[in-house]
């Protein structure tokens, strides 16, 4: 029963790495945001296995937080936002996505020695876990990089908090206090960053943010 | 008495006085109220401390807040006894001096709830027994007595001066933190009596020496990190200049001796030699730029530069014969440091007071406008007299003792058995001699252009005498000079007990001695009596002066056809302040200033005037502080393009610089 139950972890830790992947690979304003539900519903299901293995009931409540967020309510707002907006058309990515896809797998690796090397002494599974999680945050850092459309930078933003609460769930007994503030946290700048893309809109008739760039004093 | 109520007193009635003072203000008379509440304030911290003192108990308190583990650790030793005595008496006598003269600022709610934080502050420091307490008191110190420096804002030099003043508090600031850490060590041990206990590698000891030497040095005025002294303390309304300069710097020597004799340990052998050499230093060119001043409070301002460089000394001397096992002989220069601290304290204080008082009096501190004050100015004048004879230490004044005893000190060096020592000590005798010398021809300067002669200005002929108040502290200032020159036994027995904390024995007692007689070691080397020459000048002169009366002054006097040199009665006639300078300026200044006149003279048919022009060049700060300064610019420069970039660069830097690091974790580990 102990293999299963360590596979199965590690089964939907290593999911939300691929779909993170995937993620980056999407030049559709539309389908990046169904791949982003997908990536918080594998959240859901990773911190769903991991408060049943270690019989934390209040991991429950961060999985239901996170399903019912970010699975559903966020990416369905940005959906129509996208929809209202009419930018559902290519994502302008800088760089090619094959190499941004290559620098992805570099930045698995380099976590995956970075984790190994650091907590030597901690269980197998709360390493691996670890691993994924400062993995997806990585690249949900890369895609808010790599990106210039608002909404994707948005969804760069959330992925790497999926990736922090992947890497809370881990970690055992951390408070349900601390995960309720984060996930406030995400549902208020997901909100500050909505009103924000509207502003930008109402403003430049663009979501585009290097059209803000010209209004910034100084040299560029 | 705890030390905590000690403590209580003073942060809560500063804090209060502080806080009433913006109301206060609205008042005709409320910053005299309110200086006069500091005077009362401080002379009830004096008395407390002079309690300590005479009990020869030393008081510690741990109050519960501070840094986690640690609290605020307080104390009240000898050491810190003597110079809250220091600090509170000249900050009693800058209170009474303004109540008189604070009514005449222009923005007195510029001034005064810093004023207040500022004697808070130097009171603090004192009795902190953490470095955590001891920073922030320090830290409180410097940043309340900036506010005071830019006081007068409006004017460019002042904001200048301030400018430079926060850079170089900072700087000095910067290596106490370095210093303290390493002396705390990675337990984080930050009481002293940790510190104490602990045992340093003598590499980690010279370190953490280097630094606390660097950042006390930048407050008191070590050369070369005294830039800054001179624009701040002239910038700084008359009676903060004194605080700043004769107590302020008194506070960074308390630092330096906390340190260097009590936390430290014994000294390594090499640590006196250049304490005593930067003193040296410091002082002969703290008096030479006092002698090319032309400005009065910038050259009382470099005189403290000197001074320092002569307690600087004393205290090298002091480490030297620690280091060499003669604490006999540690013990006189010790004390002979302490000593002249609280001198340059009175005398210091009373000519900054003098200063302000010619500056209220003739709306310029420019020796040039002034002259002939004394007709005036009489009672001022009579003040500043003696503090000058006091700072030039000419007997029977109290900076002769300190001095004498400096130099006492330096006659023993030939029982050191450290050749290099040898060597260095007498060399800093000599430049201590010419310093003084110097510092002699500084106050004949300031004295004879200011305030003899005649007036060179309309400003010097409208002169008025300074308010009572002002009067009432210069006076106290004078008569606690001459105090403490004629019977320096009292002074020296009184600071015994810090100089035994300092050097582990104090000097001999001296109050089993008569007549006030001050020996340092024994008779044979040396013995002064202030209390004899005293009298022996008060009756020599009287005696000179009923031989000229009886003999000279009635022999018939022909109009001369020269007339004494004045045939002339336009005060251009005189010597200027420049010119006063001028020899010493052709003999030390070419070297050492870069110093060279410049004649033009009309050609011949003209009747265009002449022009004399002096040009000066400050050689540290040309090769010292610019290169620093451009340097910076430069990185400045460099990294400004940094700060205008989009949102993605941003997130691009701050991503790049965490996968540079986990890399460097991946390969490192």
């Amino acid at each position: 029963m102990r293999g299963i139950v360590f596979d199965i972890a590690h089964l939907l830790a290593g999911s939300l790495v691929l779909v993170s992947l995937i993620q980056l690979y999407q030049d559709r304003l539309t389908s990046l945001l169904r791949v982003f539900a997908i990536h918080a519903i594998v959240l859901a299901l990773s911190v769903g296995w991991q408060a049943y293995i270690q019989g934390a009931p209040h991991l429950f409540a961060t999985a239901l937080l996170a399903l019912g967020f970010k699975g559903i309510a966020i990416p369905l707002v940005l959906h129509r936002i996208v929809l209202r907006l009419g930018i559902h058309r290519e994502i302008e990515t800088v760089g090619g996505i094959g190499i941004t896809m290559l620098a992805a797998v570099a930045l698995i690796a380099l976590s995956m020695v970075v984790i190994f090397k650091v907590t030597p002494g901690a269980s197998t599974l709360a390493r691996e876990d670890l691993a994924f999680a400062l993995a997806v945050i990585l690249i949900g850092l890369l895609m808010m990089v790599t990106r210039r459309n608002a909404v994707s930078q948005v969804v760069g933003f959330m992925s790497l908090e999926n990736g922090l609460i992947l890497a809370a769930a881990g970690a055992k007994g951390m408070p349900l206090v601390v995960e309720i503030s984060v996930a406030f946290s995400i549902l208020i700048a997901f909100i500050v960053i909505g009103i924000f893309l509207f502003r930008i809109r109402e403003r430049f008739d663009s979501v585009d943010v290097s059209t803000l760039d010209r209004f910034r004093g100084g040299r560029q | 008495m705890n030390v905590a109520y000690h403590a209580g007193f003073i942060a809560g009635s500063f804090i209060l006085l502080a806080a009433i003072s913006v109301p206060l203000t609205r008042f005709r008379n409320g910053s005299s109220v309110l200086y006069a509440l500091a005077a009362v304030v401080s002379g009830l911290a004096m008395l407390s401390s002079m309690a300590a003192l005479s009990r020869g108990v030393s008081l510690q308190a741990v109050l519960p807040f501070g840094l986690p583990g640690t609290g605020m650790r307080l104390e009240l030793d000898a050491l810190s006894a003597v110079f809250s005595i220091i600090v509170n008496l000249a900050a009693i006598l800058a209170s009474i001096y303004a109540v008189g003269y604070g009514r005449f600022d222009p923005a007195p709610r510029r001034v005064l709830p810093f004023y207040c934080l500022f004697l808070l502050g130097m009171n603090l420091v004192l009795i902190a027994d953490d470095a955590f307490t001891f920073l922030l008191s320090w830290e409180f110190m410097s940043l309340s007595s900036w506010a005071l420096v830019v006081s007068r804002h409006e004017e460019k030099e002042n904001r200048d001066a301030g400018f430079l003043y926060l850079v170089m508090a900072s700087f000095g600031t910067l290596a106490l933190l370095f210093g303290f850490g390493i002396l705390a060590g990675e337990s984080g041990s930050y009481a002293f009596d940790l510190i104490r206990e602990r045992q340093l590698t003598p590499f980690a000891a010279s370190i953490a020496f280097l630094l606390v030497l660097i950042g006390t040095g930048s407050k008191a005025g070590l050369v070369p990190l005294h830039v800054w002294l001179p624009p701040a303390h002239a910038a700084a309304p008359s009676h903060v200049s004194a605080l700043m300069s004769g107590v302020m710097t008194k506070v960074a020597v308390y630092g330096f001796i906390r340190v260097a004799f009590d936390l430290l340990g014994s000294p390594a052998w090499w640590w006196g030699t250049l304490v005593l050499v930067l003193g040296g230093v410091t002082a002969l060119l703290g008096a030479l730029f006092a002698l090319m001043q032309d400005d009065l409070k910038k050259l009382l301002a470099y005189s403290s530069v000197e001074n320092i460089g002569i307690v600087f000394v004393g205290l090298g001397l002091a480490l030297a014969f620690e280091a060499n096992g003669m604490n006999a002989a540690a013990a006189i220069a010790a004390t002979a440091a302490i000593f002249h601290a609280f001198n340059h304290s009175l005398f210091k204080s009373l000519l900054f007071f003098g200063a302000g008082a010619v500056q209220h009096a003739t709306g310029t501190r420019d020796l040039g406008q002034l002259g002939a004050l004394i007709q005036k100015m009489p009672a001022t004048a009579v003040a500043f007299l003696i503090g000058s004879v006091a700072i030039s230490s000419l007997p029977p004044l109290n900076g002769f003792v300190s001095e004498w005893l400096t130099l006492q000190a330096i006659l023993l060096s030939p029982e050191l058995k450290d050749w290099g020592l040898k060597f260095a000590i007498p060399a800093t005798g000599a430049l201590l001699a010419l310093s003084a010398a110097l510092a002699g021809a500084v106050f004949v300067k300031a004295f004879g252009v200011g305030f003899l002669g005649r007036a060179r200005s309309h400003a010097a002929i409208e002169a008025h005498e300074t308010d009572r108040f002002s009067l009432a502290a210069m006076g106290a200032a004078a008569m606690l000079c001459v105090l403490a020159g004629i019977v320096p036994g009292l002074f020296v027995d009184g600071f015994a007990p810090a100089v035994a904390l300092m050097t582990g024995a104090p000097m001999p007692d001296q109050s089993r001695l008569p007549w006030f007689t001050l020996v340092p070691m024994d008779v044979n080397r040396g013995s002064y009596n202030g209390l004899l020459l005293l009298l022996f000048i008060l009756f020599t002169a009287y005696g000179a002066v009923i031989v000229i009366h009886q003999f000279v002054s009635n022999a018939i006097r022909r109009a001369p056809p020269w007339d004494c040199g004045y045939p002339d009665s336009r005060p251009q006639t005189q010597y200027t302040a420049s010119s006063f300078a001028q020899p010493i300026r052709r003999v030390y200044g070419t070297l050492l200033l870069r110093a060279r006149d410049f004649v033009t003279m009309p050609p011949p048919g003209h009747v265009r005037a002449a022009t004399f022009r002096v040009e000066m060049r400050d050689l540290i700060w040309e090769k010292l502080y610019l290169p620093v300064s451009g340097s910076v610019l430069y990185a400045a420069e460099k990294l400004h393009p940094l700060q205008f970039q989009t949102i993605r660069r941003y997130l691009s830097l701050v991503f790049g610089l965490l996968v540079f690091l986990l890399t460097v974790l991946a390969i490192w580990l």
